[in-house]
């Protein structure tokens, strides 16, 4: 619950901004941690939970998306299918050992040429949206999408309405998340638009 | 020279040829006059110098014989030969299937929807020429498969992925012990977003290829030598140059498409009388307006009316 991710679909991309810090209970063991792990070429997906589950998820995930490319001659599964597999391994997993993990997973897909946005919880529940956000963040930063998202925004607004939900809760929320990251899907794939602090600095 | 009595095996050595007798004994005779003295001996004795002596690496799938062929394999392929014709023709807009239905009784109860074409999956059939028990095996298999595949993906399963399934399980029963193949060969048909229309020809070894079009079953080469003619007719005279809509506009659609099928399955049954509607079945796929994938087995008098399109073709054109 503690740890932000932000997600925002626009016309051509997704946006997803996450937090920085690792910590457990009142513990605080870093501010520079990359939680917007890279699936594919063309979808990322931002997570929340205890760091363990979100390693082993998102590796998990990856490398089989990966093993499906090499055993399909180069195929790759669209953003909904990719989707529903994670969905699928939480399902799966739910009832023998969950994965306490809430994702926002944005891609590209490159075959229908659009962007797509998927809400995942610890649950398995599986929704597309066009905005969402997961933990206390929520109940901060909904409303505010709520009322600047409108159909067919373009990249700068986005931008701007993801950068109003953070400073909401760097003024607002209780909890100290002072480093950001924040990473764009579009065509041209997955990279980094602004970074709190660098990952690589250990 | 050692002389023993029993059974034999060939090498393909100048120097000298090795004769096992059932692994009791072995002889070995040099290629020396005394030697070669007896070799008309053995020869007469039993096979030794011409293929029919793969009957003695026969009987297992899982011995290769001495030139490296799998025999069980190759009779299972036999075994098809002598099974219903299957056409399979990839047309400009869709796929069409027809088959031939081996009538063997009039008591029997006629099919209920289809004999020959099975469904896979809203986007993939199949036709079937063997077998038909081996056959609802591998097709249980690939149901299973199509219908796990949407279960994780919640999207159709690509059609290659599905056949090279079908394929695998099927090699596995060329490679274990115990166990005979398949004696079935499929024509697979279907759509998928990624390559669209595909044909999919399997047999009993495991292996897999795509086709524009292809037979199977009965006759199937002289099926396939009308279709080497008269699939992609090269246009007549002047408009050789690079047409700017589509360089496969010889290719037919799916109207055309089942017309050359009914042709090939009128040679391919030759022999058996006039042909009649009941005795072919003609299966097409297409997609529909928003691009759904829409699958069709064709009534009788549908079937009759390409039949008879058929024939007066051929009547106007003077082909025997």
């Amino acid at each position: 619950m503690s740890d932000t991710v932000l997600g925002i679909q626009y016309d051509g991309g997704v946006l997803i901004a996450c937090d920085q810090s690792n910590a457990r209970s009142i513990l605080l063991y870093q501010t520079n941690i990359d939680k917007i792990k890279e699936l594919t070429s063309h979808t990322m997906m931002g997570v929340s939970g205890p760091n363990c589950d979100l390693v082993n998820f998102t590796e998990y995930i990856e490398k089989n998306l990966n093993l499906y490319e090499l055993e399909n001659d180069g195929t790759k599964l669209s953003t909904k299918a990719q989707a529903n597999f994670c969905r699928n391994t939480l399902a799966t997993a739910l009832r023998k050992g969950p994965y306490q993990v809430d994702v926002l997973l944005g891609g590209y897909d490159t075959v229908k040429k659009q962007a797509e946005l998927y809400f995942m919880d610890h649950l398995a529940a599986l929704q597309k949206v066009s905005y969402n956000a997961q933990g206390y963040a929520a109940y901060f930063c909904l409303s505010i999408m709520d009322r600047d998202y409108i159909k067919g925004l373009g990249y700068d607004d986005a931008l701007e309405i993801m950068n109003k939900c953070i400073k909401a809760l760097h003024k607002r929320f209780l909890l100290s998340q002072p480093n950001f990251i924040i990473k764009i899907v579009d065509k041209d794939g997955v990279r980094v638009v602004s970074v709190g602090a660098d990952p690589a600095d250990t | 020279m050692y002389i023993a009595n029993y059974f034999i095996a060939q090498t393909s050595t100048v120097r000298s040829v090795r004769l096992r007798f059932d692994l009791l004994a072995s002889v070995r005779i040099d290629n020396d006059p005394i030697g070669r003295c007896f070799l008309p001996l053995i020869r007469h004795i039993d096979v030794s110098f011409d293929p029919s002596m793969a009957r003695r690496y026969d009987a297992s799938t899982t011995t290769f014989s001495p030139e490296g062929r799998l025999h069980q394999v190759e009779y299972a392929i036999e075994a098809i030969n002598n099974a219903g014709t299957c056409v399979g023709i990839l047309a400009k807009d869709g796929i069409v299937m027809a088959s031939e239905r081996r009538i063997t009784s009039g008591l029997l109860a006629p099919a209920k929807t289809s004999e020959k074409t099975y469904f896979l999956a809203k986007h993939a059939a199949c036709n079937v020429a063997g077998l038909t028990a081996d056959a609802n095996i591998l097709i249980d298999q690939a149901r299973l498969r199509a219908g796990r595949y949407q279960y994780q993906y919640q999207e159709p399963i690509p059609m290659e992925q599905l056949v090279e399934y079908v394929c695998n399980y099927k090699q596995y029963f060329t490679q274990r012990g115990g166990l005979r193949p398949f004696g079935v060969a499929f024509l697979f048909a279907g759509y998928d977003e990624h390559y669209g229309f595909q044909l999919y020809q399997s047999d009993p070894s495991g292996n897999y290829s795509g086709w524009k079009a292809t037979v199977i079953g009965a006759n199937n080469q002289a099926g396939k030598t009308i279709l080497k003619s008269d699939y992609q007719k090269q246009p007549e005279g002047e408009e050789k140059m690079a047409d700017d809509d589509d360089e496969s506009g010889s290719i037919p659609d799916v109207q055309g498409a089942l017309r050359l099928a009914v042709k090939v399955l009128n040679k391919t049954m030759d022999g058996s009388g006039t042909t009649a509607a009941e005795k072919m079945e003609l299966f097409t796929m297409a997609l529909d307006d928003n691009g759904q994938v829409v699958t069709k087995i064709l009534t009788k008098t549908e079937t009759q009316a390409v039949i008879s399109a058929v024939e007066s073709e051929s009547a106007s054109s003077g082909e025997s």
